[in-house]
């Protein structure tokens, strides 16, 4: 983890000095790509909404990894447990209580919390390889219980549960799968809020101190057990109601549906949106859902070859991922601009 | 008593499966200080081109060193041409180009070789060996054997050759070593040759129990992967006993445990090896790294 | 003379209208005068990707149909997608060949946890999801999922015809049963268990799993034999069913070893395991097996093995899944065949709920499919089969249970 740089995750470096542009382009431009999100299930079909709004619920599943491995600097390959509980957790209270979905939301992400800080707690003794053994072994056990047959009762087993899809409330003229886009774009608009002000604050920055010298940060005051673990309740938390949306987009769930490969593609999602970085979520999340489609498409006969191929070759042009590569084009540009200034 | 030995034996038995991967494991991280996710599926591939030198008509022995030969190369080559771009890039990227090597690898397999299964032939005696009622594969006993031989070539190597003691120095500081005169980049490709060798004789020695296939090692690698920690990522005596200690104990929970049986048996190993790891954060036998600050 | 005029050209054009309505094809979304487009799921990629080779087979299967002239004059446009066998991937591929592609119908959608996720969703589509690929038992329910249909034995008859057999031939049986822990393994095992009875389940000794993950099982074969069990069913996918045969000869292991159909072929498990080791096994069966000398000869079996090598020649002809997939898409022609010109869904379901008496070159001789209205289950008769030398020996009736 020492050869990330240190200036990677702060996410309010904008220019001090400039006209309106320069000084709120960037808050310009996520409104207008919000509009745009907004405008968007009138304009496509319905099965493009379901797969956006698939890529909203991953995308905050993937700022909760990014939050513990990024900007943390805790690796897990297990994530997908997490994912997993937060569906189950939705799905048991929609369909054996009764509750109203947009109710088992903030439940699933609550439970989560709770799973994920107690898990942290004794990771805390474990560090690099050690602990993405740990999280290897939560991201299979969970599959593994979910079809324990003592608890079929309630997780239907093997079987799995199925739900039904929300109808839009009032009478809204919205379709079920443009209700659900804009539920999950709103859910997902939150999370990236509330989390944007906690990786800017003083949490964020005892949480990259931790990451990139321990020792110091535990020397400077950080209470390093209680951040590390609090770190891996919240991450859990946000993908536990990255689950719980998916849950209800799906209308499914199995224990087939979480395999180690959900975790593996996480994992990859980060990296290649960006380590320690907010928007690197969403383009983690838009490559996860499209990029299998295409690589089908170039070869039926070896899929997971084109994909393993495609995986290489992005790794060798984006290796700080998408995010990595905006930002040292942005580095580059104002130096230039700079530059041009003082000549 | 009888019933207990027997799974004692069969646990050694699998859990030599386990050693011999995990030692491949511990073989490039010693050499790399990566831990390579595609080992696995490198090794079955290696063992599918054993297995067509065997069906061209090649005698076992022969396709046997071919491919260690061949593993040996593949393995350079791997690192020259695909990691060696990555090389400098955050830990997470490489693991990420692993990930890539590993699904490109099994698919290959699967496209050029199908899925069928295919039995691989054993070097060893088939009629098994009868102590009491307990009853010994000599495979098993073989390929134990042979892990045990692979290790010792490997200590003596990393220990006694200058050789060796260069991959070790060009893997834990590669600058210094530069200053010193190692070629950092030829001995990191040295590793992953001797990585590879290390993964096919796994493999060779695997097939015949599981039957080749592409997903041969998936589920072994978890399994070594956690006896490779469990004893020590530094240590590949730890890596060896790490894997005897899972395979018995795997075995074990799942006939004497109640209520978990085999449908947890996985959860439950993982939950003790964890345990471990705990209490001895770097293994049984790791070192460990005390930083200076 | 304009009255007559008149009178002609009323005539002409009541003929005509006539003629359009008595000949109209009709048309569901997908169809049309030159091309019929089917859409299926298959796990390309991932921990199932063996079966991928059925897509495939598939495949083949219609382009030689569409060589021949297509049906009734028109072309099958056969549209796979990979699932990966995740539940997820497989909702999102069925809602692209729906809505995207707009396909006619979903045939031979794979895997029991793809097919579930899809099942509320293409019957409130009223799309019909056809002939699916898997044994689950769940799929024969036209009165709750009027558009869902299987096609192969049921796994509980499966299971049932084994308990029969044993409550017949071997009342005092001391039975051991390994099964995947599974949807399909556990099907297996109810149908077994059903078809015991209270009195029968006191006759097993002891039950192991296993998940498809593990590298051996080992361990549950040891803890069988050490059970004392003299009677061994076997519920694995060919992998273990392999290994488990292998393992049962070399510990001297000698039970009664039922062995289920998922893993009876004999080129992909009975050969790597030894022939010598499979003798005696029984399994029940319903369709032919290449690798079976038996068959070496049957017309039906050389027209299969000249169509693997011209038109699907990276199959592997030992696979089992290639002569499964042949099947299946015969089955699905005779539907389309009976459809004529009437390509709706509606009529698609009517067509496949109205299959009598089909007999196919490579499905046993006795066994037919058969379906009604009220009967979603096409194949329900298999016949045991006994392996001797290098044959599946079929003995006894063929069975057909309700």
């Amino acid at each position: 983890m020492d050869r990330t740089t240190a200036s990677q995750g702060n996410p309010a470096a904008g220019a001090a000095r400039g006209g309106l542009f320069a000084r709120h382009g960037s808050a310009l431009l996520l409104l207008a790509v919000i509009v745009l999100a907004c405008a968007a299930p009138f304009l496509i079909s319905n099965y493009r909404i379901f797969q956006l709004t698939l890529a909203f619920g991953y995308a905050v599943a993937l700022l909760g990894l990014n939050m513990l491995t990024g900007y943390n600097g805790q690796i897990s390959l297990g994530h997908g447990a997490f994912f997993a509980i937060g569906a189950y957790v939705t799905a048991v209270l929609i369909d054996k209580a009764g509750m109203h979905y947009a109710l088992t939301i903030p439940i699933a992400g609550v439970v989560c919390l709770a799973v994920g800080f107690l898990f942290g707690l004794p990771a805390l003794r474990l560090e690099g390889l050690y602990l993405a053994l740990a999280t290897f072994a939560l991201g299979l056990a969970v599959p593994q219980l979910l079809k324990y047959k003592y608890i079929e009762e309630w997780t239907g087993g093997v079987q799995g549960i199925v739900l039904i899809k929300p109808n839009a409330p009032f009478g809204l003229p919205l379709n079920p799968d443009q209700w659900l886009y804009f539920v999950s774009l709103f859910v997902m608009l939150v999370m990236f809020w509330a989390g944007y002000n906690i990786l800017r604050g003083r949490v964020g920055r005892a949480m990259v101190a931790i990451r990139d010298h321990h020792t110091a940060a535990e020397t400077m005051g950080i209470n390093t057990a209680l951040y590390k673990s609090l770190t891996f309740g919240v991450s859990a938390l946000y993908t536990g109601v990255a689950g719980a949306l998916s849950a209800i987009a799906i209308q499914f769930v199995a224990p087939d549906s979480f395999n180690i490969f959900l975790s593996i593609s996480f994992l990859v999602g980060v990296v290649v949106g960006g380590l320690a970085s907010i928007g690197g979520a969403v383009f983690g999340a838009l490559f996860i859902v499209f990029i299998p489609n295409i690589a089908e498409g170039i070869s039926k006969a070896a899929p997971w070859a084109i994909y393993g191929v495609m995986l290489i070759l992005c790794m060798y042009v984006l290796p700080t991922g998408v995010m990595g590569l905006a930002r040292i084009g942005m580095y580059r540009l104002r130096a230039r601009r700079l530059r041009g200034k003082r000549a | 008593m009888d019933a207990f030995l027997q799974q004692v034996v069969a646990g050694l038995a699998t859990g030599g499966i386990y050693a011999s991967v995990a030692l491949a494991l511990v073989m490039i991280y010693q050499a790399t200080e990566h831990v390579n996710f595609a080992q696995g599926e490198m090794a079955m591939f290696s063992t599918y081109i054993a297995w067509s030198l065997v069906n061209a008509g090649l005698p076992y022995w022969v396709a046997f060193v071919a491919t260690l030969a061949f593993s040996f190369v593949a393995g350079v080559l791997v690192e020259r041409l695909i990691v060696r771009p990555v090389e400098d890039a955050p830990v997470l990227t490489v693991v990420v180009v692993f990930i890539g090597l590993l699904v490109f690898f099994n698919s290959l397999a699967g496209w050029i070789f199908s899925y069928l299964i295919k039995p691989f032939p054993s070097p060893f005696p088939v009629t098994p060996l009868k102590v009491g009622s307990v009853v010994l594969s000599m495979h098993s006993i073989g390929s134990i054997a042979v892990t045990l031989v692979v290790l010792t070539l490997l200590f003596l190597f990393f220990r006694y050759t200058s050789l060796g003691l260069a991959m070790r120095a060009a893997a834990q500081n590669p600058v210094s070593s530069r200053l010193v005169g190692i070629r950092v980049g030829w001995m990191l490709a040295l590793g992953w040759g001797l990585a590879g060798a290390v993964g096919a004789v796994a493999g060779m020695m695997v097939a015949p129990v599981v039957f080749l296939e592409p997903n041969m090692m998936s589920g072994i690698l978890l399994y070594a992967f956690a006896a490779a920690l469990l004893g020590g990522i530094t240590s590949p005596g730890g890596a060896v006993v790490g894997g005897f200690t899972v395979g018995v104990l795997e075995n074990l929970i799942g006939t004497y445990v109640p209520f978990v049986g085999n449908e947890l048996k996985l959860t439950v190993a993982l939950v003790i090896i964890i345990g471990v790891l705990v209490v001895r954060p770097s293994g049984f036998f790791g070192q460990v790294i005390v930083k200076r600050v | 003379m304009i009255r007559r005029f008149l009178a002609v050209a009323v005539a002409v054009v009541a003929l005509l209208t006539f003629g359009a309505v008595t000949q109209a094809a009709k048309y569901g979304p997908g169809a049309s005068d030159k091309e019929i487009k089917i859409g299926n799921i298959n796990p390309y990629s991932g921990p199932a990707s063996a079966y991928g080779v059925i897509g495939r087979a598939i495949g083949a299967y219609f382009k030689t149909i569409n060589e021949q002239g297509g049906i009734n004059g028109r072309m099958i446009n056969f549209i796979s997608y990979d699932d990966g066998y995740s539940p997820p991937k497989a909702v999102e591929q069925a809602r692209r060949l729906v809505e995207q592609d707009e396909v006619l119908l979903i045939f031979q959608s794979l895997g029991t946890p793809s097919n579930s996720a899809i099942h509320k969703y293409m019957n409130a589509k009223q799309v019909p999801q056809l002939f699916v690929a898997t044994g689950a038992t769940k799929w024969g329910d036209p009165k709750n999922f009027p558009w869902t249909m299987g096609w192969q034995p049921n796994y509980q008859t499966e299971g049932q015809i084994y308990a029969q057999y044993l409550l017949k031939n071997k009342p005092d049986a001391k039975i051991g049963i390994l099964y995947q822990n599974d949807d399909y393994g556990k099907d297996l095992l109810k149908g077994f268990h059903d078809g015991l009875g209270a009195a029968g389940r006191k006759l097993i000794v002891l039950e192991q799993t296993y998940e498809v993950a593990d590298p051996t099982i080992d361990s549950q074969m040891a803890n069988l034999k050490n059970s004392g069990a003299d009677t061994f069913l076997n519920i694995t996918t060919p992998k273990f069913a392999a290994q488990a045969i292998k393992k049962s000869a070399e510990t001297g292991w000698k039970p009664l070893h039922l062995l289920n159909n998922v893993g009876a072929s004999i080129g992909s498990v009975l050969v790597p395991a030894g022939l010598e080791n499979a003798q005696g096994l029984i399994t029940v069966a319903y369709a032919k097996d290449y690798a079976d000398p038996q068959w070496a000869n049957d017309p039906g079996m050389l027209a299969w093995k000249a169509w693997m090598q011209k038109y699907n020649p990276e199959g592997n002809l030992n696979d089992a899944s290639n002569i499964y997939g042949y099947n299946a898409a015969q089955t699905m022609v005779q539907v389309l065949k009976q459809c004529g010109d009437d390509l709706t869904r509606e009529n698609i379901m009517r067509q496949a709920a109205n299959l009598k008496d089909l007999e196919l070159p490579l499905l046993l001789p006795g066994i037919k499919i058969n379906t009604s209205p009220t009967d979603f289950y096409p194949i329900q008769s298999e016949q045991l089969a006994r392996f001797e030398g290098k044959a599946w020996k079929l003995f006894g009736e063929v069975i057909k249970v309700d």
